[in-house]
């Protein structure tokens, strides 16, 4: 019978049933401060040791500080998170990627970059973006922290079949540098809303994901969760392979592999997903988030919708759009245009690889940020800020008044010292716009790179699209 | 984990749709190394204005809901992280059922980890249910809600019923079946 292509990932990792749920095998286990300590303690107490510490890999990056990593931190409750990493790492024998580690970064920006994500593997982490890795046509999802000990000790995970999902983005984008793979995945999202992928895995496909770099890629896989999927995957093609070869961590027979990947790693012609929609790339313009989910999207040409005509006589959505706009201070009709901003961040794990930098950098043409605004570039991970250093963007953004700072995860969830204050608003390339998301009462719009870096200089959102 | 029994109380109606983890516990409470203590960052800025007073319109301050081990909710509840904070502070706080209309993936699986049980019922039952200030009893065993003298049956997964019955530590059931891992390992290095 024909597969798609995550029932092929899944089949092959089957273990074993157990009361009618399925063991899946776990070839990846990524683990960072935040959701482990509690998994490891109850390793602890339970006198259990890590099954395979040898496909384990740690790094720090939610609450690490993105300014001088010379300094001691000053949050001494971020401190312990991170000092318990250590500790736990060398006790359980894993491999960290510690803040002295030239391959420190976010763990879904350091995965694919060392050549631990692989094609047709099974990834986990204790974080919903894990989905990220899907773009390498890895079945990946986030797990809670009794799922992160379950597979520390055991390297499976219990688990019920999700339910396929095809999208389709059929044909080309109008604008390969003002529309970008963040205004796919957010109309996407306007439509489906988020919980639209319930339940599903996502299999992105069409003439415009085949088009888009691994880079691009992973913002559109990255984001799956908010459409509430369980992970989003792409099928891997020659970039894909290429991406990988040589990387740090990719096997020695990696030749071989791929010859098998091409071969296995494809949605078979006649095979059937339990769900289907399908967007054409050419309606897709640059978008802006207003509220406070990702499907409370519009176009930047359009304003603010009014909560009854967005929510189509829903009456949940209704009451949710109002509550939205008045957290966003925001009043309906106001052109997306017309809102100010006081801050933008260019970072996170949906948007802080190399290329989105090297595309927030060619809007800036010399010019600076606007005077009201603060700008922060976090890259995604030291490597991402080593090779953009030897391309001279770092430079590029100093000049633009854009701050260039450590990786991390910082302002994309505000863990560490990076937040908004009460009453601001930020263009993000982050992926939450949630209620205090970047800081307690701080306002977050979720845009692209190039709109972001051109809202930072123009002081309010402008349509990308006429400035190329 | 302990074994999961009836519960029966009044049940906290928060009316909202897509309420997210960022929600449930504010990302600057994330930072503890335990899975206790959670409870009193729960909702915190809905709870509480920014002095740490009350604020007296949201319904987990109405002393009506006080001994409540039932939450109802919109559609969607837990969406956005995969953080288990969100259930810790959860059952922390004294709530064992979470009834909405639909739940997030990642979040509903964490339930199960903690004690909670999470029941998907169609949104207008939910509405109904939203509307009772009587007890609600919940009983697991037989898959039913009272309420004013009506009885609604719900669905649940037979493996994740007799997880939650039977308080099972889901490691020591997996490790049960160690040897077939391991020979899936042989089969199967990567």
């Amino acid at each position: 019978m024909p597969q798609t292509l995550f029932e092929k990932v899944w089949n092959s990792h089957k273990v074993t049933e157990i009361d009618g749920r399925t063991l899946i095998y776990i070839d990846r286990h990524l683990v960072h401060e935040v959701t482990s300590p509690q998994a490891f303690d109850g390793l602890r107490i339970n006198k259990r040791r890590v099954r395979r510490p040898d496909l384990t890999f740690a790094t720090m990056d939610h609450n690490v500080p993105t300014n001088n990593r010379s300094l001691p931190i000053i949050d001494q409750i971020s401190a312990i998170q991170i000092k318990t990493l250590e500790t736990n790492c060398k006790e359980f024998g894993i491999e960290l990627f510690d803040l002295h580690s030239p391959y420190q970064g976010i763990v879904h920006v350091i995965g694919p970059e060392l050549g631990i994500t692989l094609p047709g593997t099974t990834i986990v982490c204790g974080d919903s973006h894990t989905s990220t890795h899907g773009a390498f046509g890895a079945f990946a999802l986030g797990i809670g922290t009794s799922d992160v000990e379950h597979v520390l000790a055991t390297q499976c995970l219990v688990m019920d079949k999700p339910k396929t999902f095809e999208i389709r983005v059929d044909g080309k984008r109008k604008h390969r540098h003002a529309i970008t793979a963040k205004d796919i995945i957010l109309s996407i999202i306007k439509k489906i809303g988020t919980a639209g992928g319930t339940g599903t895995v996502i299999e992105y496909r069409g003439e415009a994901i085949s088009d888009l770099s691994m880079d691009e890629r992973m913002t559109v896989c990255n984001m799956s969760i908010e459409a509430g999927a369980r992970a989003g995957l792409i099928a891997p093609d020659n970039k894909t392979f290429d991406y990988l070869k040589g990387r740090k961590y990719a096997p020695k027979n990696y030749d071989d592999l791929v010859n098998s990947w091409k071969a296995d790693l494809v949605t078979d012609n006649g095979a059937k997903f339990d769900k289907t929609f399908a967007i054409s790339a050419s309606d897709i313009v640059p978008q802006v988030s207003w509220g406070t989910n990702p499907a409370m999207t519009s176009d930047v040409t359009d304003a603010v919708p009014y909560p009854d005509e967005y929510a189509k006589g829903n009456k949940s959505q209704e009451d949710a759009a109002k509550k939205a706009l008045e957290y966003m201070d925001l009043k309906p009709g106001t052109q997306i245009t017309d809102i100010k901003i006081d801050r933008v961040f260019i970072g996170s794990c949906t948007n802080a690889r190399l290329q989105d930098l090297v595309e927030a950098a060619d809007v800036i043409h010399g010019r600076k940020a606007s005077p009201n605004v603060r700008v922060m570039v976090v890259p995604g991970s030291q490597q991402v800020k080593k090779q953009a250093e030897e391309m001279g963007l770092d430079k590029i953004f100093q000049d633009a008044n854009f701050e260039w700072r450590e990786s991390g995860c910082s302002m994309c969830l505000g863990m560490n010292p990076d937040i908004l204050s009460r009453g601001e608003r930020c263009a993000s390339t982050s992926n939450r716009n949630f209620e205090g998301r970047q800081g307690s009462g701080g306002r977050t719009h979720l845009v692209s790179p190039v709109m972001a870096a051109a809202a930072a200089i123009a002081g309010h959102f402008v349509d990308v699209r006429e400035w190329f | 984990m302990e074994k999961f029994s009836k519960v029966s109380s009044t049940a906290i109606p928060l009316d909202r749709a897509n309420v997210d983890t960022d929600q449930i516990v504010p990302k600057q409470f994330l930072k503890l190394v335990q899975r206790t203590g959670f409870g009193k960052f729960l909702f915190y800025d809905w709870r509480f204005d920014q002095d740490g007073k009350q604020k007296p319109d949201f319904v987990l301050n109405d002393p009506t809901y006080s001994d409540s081990h039932i939450l109802l909710a919109g559609e969607n509840f837990g969406s956005g992280s995969s953080r288990e904070h969100a259930a810790w502070a959860l059952k922390d706080y004294g709530l064992d059922v979470i009834i909405a209309p639909s739940f997030a993936d990642i979040f509903y699986n964490n339930c199960f980890k903690n004690g909670i049980l999470p029941i998907s019922l169609p949104g207008n039952l939910v509405d109904d249910l939203m509307q009772t200030k009587s007890a609600i009893e919940v009983d697991l065993e037989s898959q039913t809600i009272r309420y004013d003298s009506r009885t609604i049956p719900f669905a649940i997964d037979e493996g994740r019923k007799k997880t939650l019955l039977e308080g099972l530590d889901d490691i020591a059931v997996t490790l049960q079946y160690e040897d077939r891992i391991t020979s899936y390992e042989k089969s199967h290095a990567l």
